[in-house]
């Protein structure tokens, strides 16, 4: 309990902090805004695919969740406050309440760009919302856990706004192809059924990631 | 609570900064690390408190006869340093809320709170954003922070550091309240180093 109390503070501290802020929130709305604004002109009025409009969902996803995701750490260190939050916290409950906001502003960025893509997209129809929503909070998971561990690496290295997305796309393609195949199924109206495998990839693919970076970060946050 | 260092040496890029120090305080005695700009001093402080990791030797903590490393003390440390800072969109009195929370899950008594920022004077301005305070004020708050939870080890680097005549005697106070603590002081300021029982000077050893 004391552990999860200490960690629902490093939550609550960085909820507060970005409220009054808007450090990641701002970079991440400017950002799918500019990214379906492109998209749009270079289709000029043309209907995409469900293939390329769920490949383009998750490419609008990655890079702005790229350029918003890493600030949980990169703030910290740029304010000077990585070495009070390293007194009072100890590296497992900073990964964990770090992660929590990092998940939290996940689901709101693919919650945004869901809303974008069916004002923007006429042909973006969610034909089998148990899978997408599912593939939604999974492909979170999955890249708030990635981007979490990332985003601490970073922090610590010196050319941090190009390194980030370099690091993170090794790391996360094998989760874009599978929410990309999992999108494509709800859009083109498939059964439940048929996404189990990808849900399964996920699922281990979020254990993995979560249970590595904790066993990591010790090592990356110290020194 | 004893504290003993023993063989510490720290390396950056090929640069030793100081080799094998050591040294062992108990509680209730005050250590004053000296030395020039560039000799080690924040270094040696921050290896102290876990925040660093020596190239070689070790740092224990014995308490009540068991034995700790700085990781498994930090909710008994306080610290103060020039380079720590607290987070400027909140206000002190949430700064001391949500960081007292962070170390032990318990959120400092308002009474408590109250009681330390009288005494380092910021109780007027308690509610205002950290961004609006001098250096000085932040200075202020920083042992405010560090002071909170009445740690058994607390560790003051530059600790005159942006303050006034009123902030310089409420530190001068915490030299004199320090008697069941391991006060470790890193300074350059010959008074300073006066107060402690012990000192070190970064480049010759223990005196």
């Amino acid at each position: 309990m004391n552990l999860l109390a200490r960690t629902s503070a490093v939550f609550v501290k960085d909820l507060l902090s970005e409220i009054r802020t808007r450090y990641a929130l701002n970079a991440l709305l400017m950002f799918v805004i500019t990214a379906v604004a492109v998209i749009l002109f270079a289709l000029r009025g043309d209907t995409p695919g469900t293939i390329v409009l769920a490949g383009m969902f998750w490419v609008v996803v990655f890079f702005t969740g790229m350029s918003g995701l890493s600030r949980i750490f990169v703030s910290e260190e740029e304010r000077g406050t990585a070495l009070t939050l390293q007194l009072v916290a100890p590296p497992g409950v900073v990964y964990f309440g770090k992660l929590a906001f990092n998940v939290l502003l996940t689901l709101v960025l693919v919650a945004g760009v869901t809303v974008v893509y069916l004002v923007a997209f006429p042909g973006f129809i969610i034909q089998t919302p148990s899978i997408f929503f599912v593939t939604l909070l999974l492909g979170s998971l999955g890249l708030a856990s990635a981007a979490t561990i990332i985003a601490a690496i970073v922090a610590k290295a010196g050319s941090r706004g190009t390194l980030y997305p370099v690091l993170s796309f090794p790391v996360v393609v094998v989760l874009l192809m599978t929410v990309m195949n999992a999108t494509i199924k709800s859009l083109d109206g498939e059964p439940f059924s048929t996404a189990v495998v990808d849900f399964v990839v996920l699922i281990s693919y979020v254990m993995v990631m979560t249970a590595g970076s904790f066993l990591l970060f010790e090592f990356v946050w110290k020194d | 609570m004893v504290l003993t260092a023993e063989n510490i040496s720290k390396t950056f890029n090929r640069r030793t900064v100081f080799r094998e120090i050591g040294f062992t305080v108990v509680a209730g005695q005050s250590i004053a690390v000296t030395g020039r700009n560039g000799a080690g001093k924040s270094t040696l402080l921050k290896i102290l408190a876990g925040l660093l990791t020596p190239t070689s030797g070790s740092v224990r903590y014995a308490v009540s006869g068991s034995v700790h490393g700085p990781e498994d003390i930090r909710a008994h440390l306080g610290f103060v340093s020039p380079y720590l800072q607290l987070y400027d969109e909140f206000s002190a009195l949430e700064n001391l809320r949500l960081l007292s929370r962070m170390r032990s899950a318990t959120v400092a008594s308002d009474e408590r709170c109250r009681e330390m920022l009288t005494r380092f004077g910021l109780w007027d301005r308690c509610n205002d954003q950290v961004r609006t305070y001098s250096s000085g004020m932040k200075q202020r708050l920083k042992y405010v922070v560090a002071l909170l939870h009445d740690p058994e080890v607390l560790m003051l680097d530059e600790p005159g550091a942006n303050l006034d005549a009123d902030g310089i005697a409420a530190v001068a106070q915490i030299y004199e309240s320090s008697q069941r603590r391991i006060l470790i002081v890193a300074t350059n300021d010959r008074s300073e180093a006066e107060r402690c029982e012990l000192k070190i000077h970064l480049g010759t050893g223990v005196s």
